[in-house]
């Protein structure tokens, strides 16, 4: 039995219309076929997207992705939307800017782990710290896909880069930790493996209203997985299941790590914060000064 | 009535500040940016007047989330600014490049300062007049305004909204620390065509529509989000239905509408100052502050007899080459008059048409250039025939 079909028997949710998820609906079908390698966990991550946003009910037409450059960053063009392929590691502040001036737009930023926590890495702290309303998709797959497989931010230690050819000894960053620690309304990450699971907690980002953060621990089947011999696609998706932490996990100092990915490597929701949304606050100053009710 | 002068309309303003006002008047409303000596009067105008109107205002991490926000809002369908000075410009420049070839207005401020580097921060300098010419990478579109009064701040920085929501491209304002700091008495210029100036939004069936397809001023209207017409923006080069190209036709033809959309609107973007050039045997050129000297060097030549004029450029890119080889076509000799080590020279050098002298004075000390420097090198100029 087709294991993807049973799937979506058992997980489809209907939106209040009570449509299916088509995930043609949300895709230009003409720019395919896509330029994903076979095997490319960025892929998974697209259908768990468009089936959150399917799922919450988004407009397409209010529907604004704005993506940064990497293989991540060239995700976004497939889906009929507003869509916007900026620079990179510039996305959260394009995204700033659109997100105050349309509040009306739902807005989905697309990036990588090079994109979004190397050069980008600022922004995010700020773009955590102001929480505005702006949903974060950081597609992470250990490397910089895009320029041929150089080491990243999350590169794990010893894996083998075209930048670390004796293997990585740079520690990694935590990127949900990060994005706690700035201030996101709404932490998690999740693995491929887990399509529902990944759209559920993207579905929860997008409800939530506020800076939502979602690392998706996304395989780079092609210039990580084969310079790691990290085995085929389907292997390198299966090996997610030995190295991730559920939600109830409890870390054991004597298990050893997977090779795969860092230790600790928790999934599941971490944050979900009342914090005030910055938009909000930032229409209320000027209302208020509008009707002369504050100085400035 | 101002008490001060008794005339009407004239208030007493500040450079920076009359840089804020002219983008509200001209219908701004988002500004992002970060601090920076000499242009943060600008923010903290802007920080004071723009939520009070219903708009935006976003101090950000850095100057290139600044551009980047900046540009974001202005594909989210508002006018928006961002100003900064000589450092700030330089981190700058990416994203501004991406705004000249995803074709999105918006006006960025440049208040020069001394440099390189951190240089002399309250110091003035004419140092980045190449910088906006040739900042971002890849060849660009160029607009470039350079006001050089506090008058003519308020107005050219309401002129930049105008030019660039036409031509959807970014407008940069160019001035320098002493016009930003400079208090003026000033008549307030009437602005409302530049605030009714705005871009041209894509109506009709969304099949239909291609995004980067140029009319015939060889501007493609633009989708709002929201509208229906669900584009994709991208920084790489892109064929007329938006996604990204590498078939050298169409690659070319997108070059050409976009380098060739500023040459086709030149009588829009043209402006210049001349004075007393007609006649003149010695050309001044001088820029923003500096064509304040001239302007009194030429008067003062003048009454002692010597025929001396000026071209001030106040569209300095791209340059009004047909009107300054008009203005000079009597010349004998043209003095560059520049707070840097020579920059505009190269440009007057190029364009110029006839046997005219070309020389250069130079001044990179944080210390605007006088009428005593100008006349006396034209006197030097004149005495060396
Ligand atoms: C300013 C700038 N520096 C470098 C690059 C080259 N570059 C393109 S994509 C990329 C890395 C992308 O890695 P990541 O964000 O992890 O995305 P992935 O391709 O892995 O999905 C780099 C360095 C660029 N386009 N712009
Ligand atoms: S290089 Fe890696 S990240 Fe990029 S498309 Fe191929 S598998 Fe995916
Ligand atoms: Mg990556």
């Amino acid at each position: 039995m087709n294991k993807q079909v049973a799937l979506k028997a058992d997980d489809a949710k209907k939106t209040a219309d009570g449509k299916e998820f088509n995930i043609r609906d949300y895709l230009r079908l003409d720019l395919f076929p896509h330029f994903m390698c076979p095997g490319c966990g960025h892929g998974i991550a697209l259908r768990a997207l468009l089936w959150a946003i399917h799922e919450q009910g988004i407009d397409k037409d209010k529907l604004a992705v704005v993506c940064g450059i990497g293989c991540s960053g060239r995700v976004g063009g497939y889906i009929d939307a507003n869509t916007f392929h900026t620079t990179h590691g510039r996305p959260l502040a394009y995204a700033t800017g659109l997100k105050m001036a349309r509040p009306d737009l739902h807005v989905v930023v697309i990036t990588g782990d090079g994109d979004c926590l190397a050069i980008g890495g600022n922004h995010l702290i700020h773009a955590a710290r102001r929480n505005l309303d702006i949903t974060c998709l950081m597609l992470n797959n250990e490397i910089y896909g895009m320029t041929g497989g150089q080491g990243s931010p999350t590169t794990p230690r010893d894996r083998f880069t075209t930048t670390t050819p004796a293997g990585n000894r740079e520690p990694v960053f935590d990127a949900c930790k990060l994005a706690e620690a700035a201030g996101a309304g709404y932490v998690g990450r999740e693995v491929t493996i887990h399509l529902p699971r990944l759209r559920d907690l993207i579905a929860g980002g997008l409800a939530h209203k506020g800076f939502s953060f979602i690392e998706v621990m996304s395989d780079c089947t092609e210039v990580n997985g084969r310079k790691n011999d990290l085995g085929s696609s389907p292997e390198m998706v299966l090996g997610q299941t030995r190295t991730m932490r559920p939600p109830d996990y409890e870390y054991d100092s004597n298990v050893v790590d997977h090779p795969f990915r860092p230790s600790g490597l928790h999934t599941g929701v971490f944050v979900q914060s009342d914090r005030p949304e910055y938009g909000a606050a930032y229409r209320d100053m000027s209302e208020k000064l509008q009707q002369g009710r504050t100085k400035p | 009535m101002n008490s001060m002068t008794g005339q009407a309309n004239t208030v007493n303003l500040q450079g920076n500040k009359a840089c804020a006002l002219g983008a509200v008047a001209a219908g701004c409303r988002f500004f992002a940016g970060y601090p920076i000596t000499p242009s943060s009067e600008i923010a903290e105008n802007l920080a004071k007047e723009l939520p009070a109107v219903g708009g935006v205002f976003l101090q950000m991490e850095d100057e290139i989330a600044s551009m980047a926000a900046t540009l974001g809002a202005s594909m989210g369908g508002i006018k928006a600014m961002t100003a900064t000075s000589g450092p700030g410009f330089s981190l700058k420049q990416e994203n501004l490049g991406y705004g000249m070839g995803a074709e999105i207005p918006c006006v960025v401020v440049n208040v020069m300062r001394g440099g390189p580097s951190t240089g002399l921060p309250t110091r003035p300098a004419q140092g980045d007049i190449m910088q906006t010419r040739w900042g971002t990478h890849g060849d660009h579109p160029v607009i470039v305004l350079a006001p050089g009064s506090v008058e003519e701040i308020y107005q050219q920085t309401a002129r930049a909204f105008a030019l660039s929501e036409k031509l959807r491209t970014p407008v940069i304002v160019l001035f320098d620390e002493s016009l930003g700091h400079l208090v003026e008495t000033v008549a307030l210029p009437d602005v409302a065509d530049y605030e009714k100036t705005v871009r041209k939004w894509a109506t009709g069936k969304p099949e239909d529509y291609k995004p980067y397809h140029g009319d015939a001023d060889g501007v493609p209207p633009m989708a709002r989000p929201g509208d229906g017409f669900r584009v994709h923006t991208s920084g790489l080069t892109v064929a007329e239905n938006g996604f990204p190209t590498q078939k050298p036709h169409e690659v070319d033809a997108l070059m050409k509408r976009l380098l060739g959309k500023v040459a086709l609107n030149n009588d829009l973007i043209e402006s210049f100052e001349a004075v007393e050039c007609k006649d003149a045997e010695v050309v001044i050129v001088a820029l923003g502050v500096v064509g304040r000297a001239a302007r009194k060097a030429v008067k003062e030549l003048r009454e002692a007899g010597i025929k001396a004029g000026l071209f001030r450029p106040v569209t300095l890119w791209p340059f009004p080459t047909e009107s300054f080889r008009k203005q000079t076509a009597k010349a004998r000799h043209i003095i560059v008059a520049e707070m840097n080590a020579g920059q505009l020279i190269h440009e007057i050098a190029e364009v110029k048409t006839g046997k005219q002298k070309v020389t250069g004075l130079n001044r990179y000390d944080g210390v605007p250039i006088s009428p005593v420097d100008i006349k006396k090198t034209v006197k030097e100029v004149l005495g060396h025939e």
